[in-house]
Formats: structure tokens, C-alpha cells, sequence
């Protein structure tokens, strides 16, 4: 009998994941095993390849100073979008789950916050331009009340307007299980550890800091590689002028570079990986995730 | 919009060319009235009876940018042709990746030369039969013969007349010379320059270089598709005399090191508020004040002035070797897959497209047609000597969906067709060092 029983588990067991296996295999494995293959070719120049096996592609992106610049530039983007998103992220999770007493006005809040992500990506960020823009309305308020008495060209087409359009965007990736993690904590522990003496700073950091870890992990998760993934906000936000690594990639695309991009694109892909894994390794999501 | 089918003369595209010249076969392309003209004298369409039942069930894709792919201009080649045509829009790079890619998901292509040279490398596209093409003569000669005026049009980039022939229908190399394959055929083109705000900039615009003059500091912009910024910025390099190109459309690698590194001191010291890629960049940089100068096309200059905002577009006549516009053009191309009844539907189209709807809709917003016989037929007086002879407008100029542009005594910025497209330097490009260039670039862009 038990064999029975441990047999049908096992059946059941690989057909919950037969979904995942379906989507996964032809939608993820199948074109990174292509571009795997295209980056240890050589470009024709004209969007071709030359069948070849070559590691050029690769030797070219790890010896040139451009790819240093690159990196350098997306993880700074994606240190301050992250610090950013977090601060504001974790106060408002804070916020709701621990000073709002009725619950479902903590729901209602909760809800409010997601109100801007009814419209899209695009729209949220490009609304920025006319505000930050040196005609503006911020530049014109400022002016207004004579605290400037010239616009401030660094609002827009900067780093701080990529900055600023990236903590807008992806805060709620990390209010959301943040927000989640938070409301799983204990309220008697609380209550023991104020009456045991402790000041609400030390329950915050010695309590909800270390129960809303996994939160943290995972939305920080989100918030990095959507940074370290995207060329559009940067883009538009700088006006062009700062660059991504995916910027780039997508420029060697434009010039039908395709081998080349290919080894960028692994090269990404390979960093990002280490940098969730580094995450996941100071944090143990899976008890989020299944407790 | 009814005269225009009166006038169209059919030419099925099954038919010999001898047929095509028979002016008494006139006829109403719509239904079943289409039938006739397949049928007589067509050796080539198997079951000509069938074409007028089956034409209803085709549809061509035609793709490419969407200021060359318009939606209004395949509406109106479904009504007048009778069959489907469904128009789809991608950025420059986005297209020509699509073209290579997935050749399959397209019927026309709508290249550019450099795009035309390499579809035809990739053997994606096949020759169109120039005979084949009703007004293929009355063609202006910029493309055909690669002169205007018995004087020869300039090689720098990937001219049209470059692009545009090979040997054979299957041949993956351009061929130098007139000959009976086309790899595509033009169908809008223009000359582009410099876009300035008049009201804030102290002089009427006419060199590259004053897009370089520090007073314009942190208000200038350039076009950031690396393949045609660069030669934008080499423009404005060359007009300020710090270099001469051997060919700026396709530069050595020196040149492209200079040049780019030119671009990165200037963008060190502040000198661009921004880079643009889409056409609404454009006029939004330019409308809100962000910039006061920066690389544009006419009708981004035309969408800032419809916002009641002074904007003008520079005529950069060549000056010796300096300055000069650089030109662009797109071109209908066919895809290899297209055979049968479907290949002679894309025939019927592109014939179509040269009857003068077309060319007098694309007109109306600045751009021109390469067969402006055909387009003159379907343009007012007023718009012909507007936007084609440099004239002051008789009357109050609209653009091709009845928006007010222009008040009547206007005079088209850079003056005649002729003064334009004479003045063309250069076109636009994929250089044989793109990927250095590329590499080059976005070290600008990250610098």
C-alpha cells in the first residue's frame, strides 16, 4: 500500500510541474540554447553568421573598457533604485501592517498604493518629463518662489530623472512582499518585547527587521533585475544620455551584430544570476515562499 | 477619393508589358469588373477566371517606420485594389530585424537602401521586374540613373540609385548599373537638416557647425541612431572645418575614433541637453524649450509649428565640399516568399502606389514622391507650388488629414524640390566598420 501511495505522489509531483516544464523548455531553454550557440559564432557583418566556433565575441566584451562603463553605470542605477525603493517601500509596508489598526482600511491603503499601476510602465515614467523639465512645472514653482533663480537643468535627462522614474515604477515590487512578510509577524511577539522593556527602535530592528528579511529579499530580487534588465527608462529618462548594458545590447542589435549581442546578453544573464543566488544565499525566500 | 479609380488604368501583374500600355483598358478595380483585365492577354496567371473571386481573400503585410508605412495609404489601396492591406509599424532597427529574422511575417518590406543592399545579401527579398512597373520611366532619375538634371546625384552612404539594382531576380549582390531587377523601388524620400527655434537662436541657420556653437550650450540635441547620428555629427564636424571625410557614409575606422571622440568631449562639456531617437522626441525637446537646436526632420519642424511654437528648418545648401543635406529614402520591397496570385497582388500594389495618391498624400506633409508627375495630378495648384516649386502658398496650406499647417504667403523652408534634393551630400547608411562604429557609439552614449 505504501508503495502505492508513494508512487502516485510521485505521479502527482511531476504532473504539478508539467505546466512549468511546458512554458519553460520552449519559451526559455530552447532560445537560450540559440543564443548560446549564436555567441560563439562570428557575424557576417550583414546579419548573418559565419559557421565557426570562436571565442572572440566573448574575449572582445571582457577586454574592452566599455563594458567596465556599462556595468558601472547599471549598477549604479540599480544600487540607488534599490536603496531608494527599499527606504520608501519598507516604511509604507511599515505604515500599513503595523499603524493601521483596522484592517481593512489597511486593505483599502493597501490598494491605493497599486492605483498608478492600472496605467503603464510607459505612462508613469514619461508624466515625469513635463514635471521635471526645465520649463516644468517643479522648475516653475521653484522659480515661482524665488528659491532658484534658474531652472535646474539636472532634474531632467540626467541620472537623477532615471533614478527618479525607477523608485517610482518599481517601489511596489517591493512594497508587495514586503508588505507580505510583515503581516506574518506575530503580534504577541511584539507585545512580549514591549514588555519586556524594549523601545518601538529596538523592536523595529531587533523583530520586523529580521522577520521581514525574506520580503525584503524577494522584492529586492524584483527591483535589481528589472534595473539591470532595462534600457527603455534610462533611455528616455536620460534623454539619451547615459547608457545601459542592455542599451548597448540593444544597439548591437540595431546594427544586426547578432553574435556579439548574444555573448552581451549571456554575459547579463550570467551576472544577474550571480546576483540573485548571492541574494538567496543571505536569505532563506523558500520559507516565504512555503510557510 | 472616387476619380482616383476613373484614372487608375488596371494592370494585372500577370500581364506582358505590351499589354499595359493599352489606354483603352480602363476600368474599375473593384469586384467582379477586375476580371477582364487578367484574363486578356495573360499567359502567365494559370486560372485568370478565378483572380477577381480570389483577389477578395489576399492580404499583403506591408511593415517598415511608421512615417513611410501609413495606415491611411494602405486603407485606401484596399478600397481602390480589392484585396487586404494591413500596414505595420517598427522602428528602423526593429523592421530590418524583422525583415531578416522572420521573412515569412512580411509580404512588402519597406526598405531603406542600406536595408534594401542587405536584404538582398540575406536573400530575403526578390528583384522586382522594373518592366513589370507601369510608371517605372517617369521615375525621377535620382533613383533610376542616380543623376537629377544631368548632374550626379552624390555616392556618400548608400545612395538609392546604389541600392537599388541587381542582375538577376535572384542575385544577392547590388549590382552597379542600370538593369531590369530592382531590389526595391522608391516610394518617399527627403532631405534632412537641422531643426532651430528662431526666436532663440540670433541667425538664420544655414551651416552644420552652428549646432557645435558653445552659445548653444546645454540646449542642443542630436540624433541618436548611431548609423545616421554620426553622420549628422560628421556634418557638423566637416562644416566647422576640424575634418575632412573621404566618405562620410562609409568612414574609415580613424574617422569614426575622431569623430566619436569629438562627440564625447562635447557631451563632457555639457553641450547636448539630450539625444533622440523617435520623431515625438523630436518635436516634444523642441516644443517644450528643452532645445533650441538640434538635428531634425521636416515634419517634426512642421508638428512644432502646428503647436504655435516658431520652428525652422535649416536649409543647408552644400557650400564646396561642406554642409548639404542628408537624404533618406524608403522603397517598396518584395519578400522572396511571395508567389503566385499573392506576388501578383504586390504588383498590383506597388503600381498602385505610383499612380499619385500616394505620392500626393506624403507630399502633403513634406515629404516627396519619386514620380511626381503622377502626384501633381492629385494635388491642388496650391499644394503643387507650396511644396514642390518653393512658391509662396497661394492659400493656407493643410497636411494630409485637413489640419491647418501653414497661412497662405508661406514659403517652404529651404525653398523647390529641386533646391532640396540637390543639395543632398549624403544618405543614410550601414557602414562597413558598423560594428566599431557601434561599439564606438556607445561608448558616446555612456560616456
Amino acid at each position: 500500500m505504501r508503495s502505492i501511495a508513494k508512487a502516485k505522489r510521485g505521479h502527482a509531483g511531476w504532473l504539478l510541474i508539467l505546466p512549468l516544464v511546458l512554458i519553460l523548455v520552449p519559451f526559455f531553454i530552447v532560445p537560450i540554447i540559440g543564443v548560446v550557440a549564436a555567441s560563439f559564432v562570428q557575424s557576417d557583418g550583414f546579419g548573418g553568421i559565419i559557421p565557426s566556433f570562436t571565442f572572440d565575441n566573448y574575449k572582445s566584451v571582457f577586454t574592452s573598457q566599455l563594458t567596465l562603463q556599462l556595468y558601472w553605470a547599471t549598477l549604479k542605477f540599480a544600487v540607488f533604485a534599490w536603496f531608494f525603493s527599499l527606504l520608501i517601500g519598507f516604511w509604507i509596508a511599515y505604515f500599513l501592517v503595523f499603524h493601521v489598526r483596522n484592517q481593512l482600511l489597511a486593505l483599502g491603503l493597501f490598494l491605493l498604493c497599486t492605483v498608478p499601476f492600472w496605467t503603464s510602465n510607459i505612462i508613469r515614467m514619461i508624466s515625469w518629463i513635463p514635471f521635471l523639465g526645465r520649463n516644468g512645472i517643479f522648475n516653475q514653482t521653484f522659480m515661482g518662489l524665488d528659491i532658484v533663480s534658474q531652472p535646474m537643468d539636472f532634474l531632467l535627462f540626467s541620472d537623477f530623472a532615471v533614478v527618479v522614474a525607477y523608485v517610482h515604477l518599481f517601489t511596489l515590487f517591493m512594497v508587495v512582499p514586503i508588505f507580505n512578510s510583515m503581516a506574518r509577524i506575530d503580534r504577541s511577539l511584539l507585545e512580549a518585547a514591549y514588555d519586556a522593556g524594549a523601545g518601538r527602535w529596538r523592536i523595529l530592528t531587533e523583530i520586523v527587521l529580521p522577520l521581514s528579511k525574506t520580503g525584503i529579499a524577494l522584492g529586492s530580487i524584483f527591483v535589481i533585475t528589472l534595473v539591470m534588465g532595462d534600457f527603455f527608462v534610462v533611455k528616455v529618462m536620460s534623454g539619451g544620455q547615459s547608457a545601459s548594458v542592455v542599451s548597448a545590447l540593444s544597439n548591437e542589435i540595431s546594427a544586426i551584430q547578432y553574435p556579439p549581442a548574444a555573448a552581451n546578453a549571456m554575459i547579463l544573464v550570467a551576472i544577474v544570476t550571480l546576483m540573485v543566488s548571492g541574494i538567496l544565499r543571505l536569505v532563506d525566500i523558500r520559507r516565504e515562499l512555503t510557510g | 477619393m472616387g476619380r482616383i479609380k476613373d484614372k487608375f488604368r488596371r494592370t494585372s501583374a500577370g500581364t506582358s508589358a505590351a499589354n499595359q500600355h493599352q489606354p483603352s483598358r480602363r476600368q474599375v478595380l473593384k469586384g467582379t469588373l477586375a476580371l477582364a483585365g487578367a484574363t486578356a492577354g495573360s499567359g502567365v496567371i494559370g486560372a485568370p477566371t478565378i483572380w477577381a473571386q480570389e483577389i477578395k481573400d489576399i492580404e499583403l503585410r506591408h511593415v517598415g517606420v511608421s512615417y513611410s508605412v501609413v495606415k491611411a495609404i494602405g486603407d485606401q489601396a484596399a478600397k481602390d485594389l480589392g484585396f487586404k492591406v494591413t500596414m505595420q509599424n517598427l522602428d528602423t532597427s526593429a523592421a530590418i530585424n524583422r525583415f531578416i529574422t522572420q521573412p515569412n511575417t512580411v509580404d512588402i518590406a519597406d526598405l531603406e537602401g542600406w536595408q534594401a543592399k542587405l536584404a538582398a545579401k540575406r536573400g530575403v527579398i526578390q528583384g522586382i521586374s522594373v518592366k513589370k512597373v507601369k510608371e517605372f520611366d517617369n521615375f525621377l532619375p535620382i533613383f533610376t540613373k542616380g543623376e537629377l538634371d544631368g548632374q550626379k546625384i552624390p555616392r556618400q552612404g548608400i545612395s538609392p540609385y546604389e541600392a537599388m539594382y541587381i542582375e538577376k531576380a535572384d542575385s544577392t549582390d547590388l549590382h552597379e548599373g542600370v538593369t531590369e531587377w530592382a531590389t526595391f523601388l522608391p516610394q518617399v524620400y527627403n532631405a534632412d537638416s537641422i531643426g532651430y527655434r528662431p526666436d532663440l537662436v540670433d541667425h538664420p541657420v544655414t551651416e552644420w557647425k552652428d549646432l557645435l556653437d558653445p552659445k548653444y550650450k546645454g540646449k542642443a540635441a542630436i540624433l541618436d541612431v548611431p548609423a545616421i547620428g554620426i553622420m549628422d555629427a560628421a556634418l557638423c564636424f566637416e562644416s566647422a572645418g576640424l575634418i575632412k571625410y573621404g566618405n562620410k557614409g562609409n568612414m574609415t575606422k580613424e574617422e569614426i575614433d575622431f569623430t566619436i571622440n569629438k562627440l564625447i568631449e562635447l557631451k563632457k562639456s555639457g553641450h547636448f541637453r539630450a539625444t533622440w531617437t523617435t520623431f515625438d522626441q523630436s518635436v516634444q525637446l523642441m516644443a517644450a524649450g528643452e532645445v533650441i537646436i538640434q538635428s531634425m526632420w521636416s515634419p517634426a519642424v512642421a508638428a512644432v509649428r502646428v503647436k504655435q511654437i516658431p520652428c525652422v528648418y535649416a536649409p543647408v545648401n552644400k557650400k564646396g565640399d561642406k554642409e548639404g543635406y542628408r537624404g533618406w529614402c524608403n522603397g517598396l520591397g518584395l519578400m522572396k516568399h511571395l508567389t503566385g496570385k499573392k506576388l501578383d497582388a504586390a504588383y498590383e500594389y506597388i503600381n498602385w502606389y505610383y499612380t499619385g495618391w500616394q505620392g500626393a498624400f506624403v507630399s502633403r506633409y513634406g515629404y516627396y514622391s519619386p514620380v511626381p508627375s503622377t502626384a501633381k495630378k492629385e494635388m491642388t495648384p496650391t499644394e503643387w507650388a507650396f511644396w514642390y516649386e518653393g512658391k509662396p502658398a497661394p492659400e493656407e496650406i493643410k497636411d494630409p488629414y485637413g489640419v491647418s499647417m501653414e497661412k497662405a504667403g508661406t514659403v517652404r523652408d529651404g525653398g523647390s524640390f529641386l533646391d532640396r534634393v540637390k543639395n543632398i551630400s549624403c544618405w543614410n547608411t550601414l557602414m562597413d566598420e558598423a560594428a566599431f562604429m557601434n561599439k564606438r557609439w556607445n561608448d558616446f552614449k555612456v560616456a
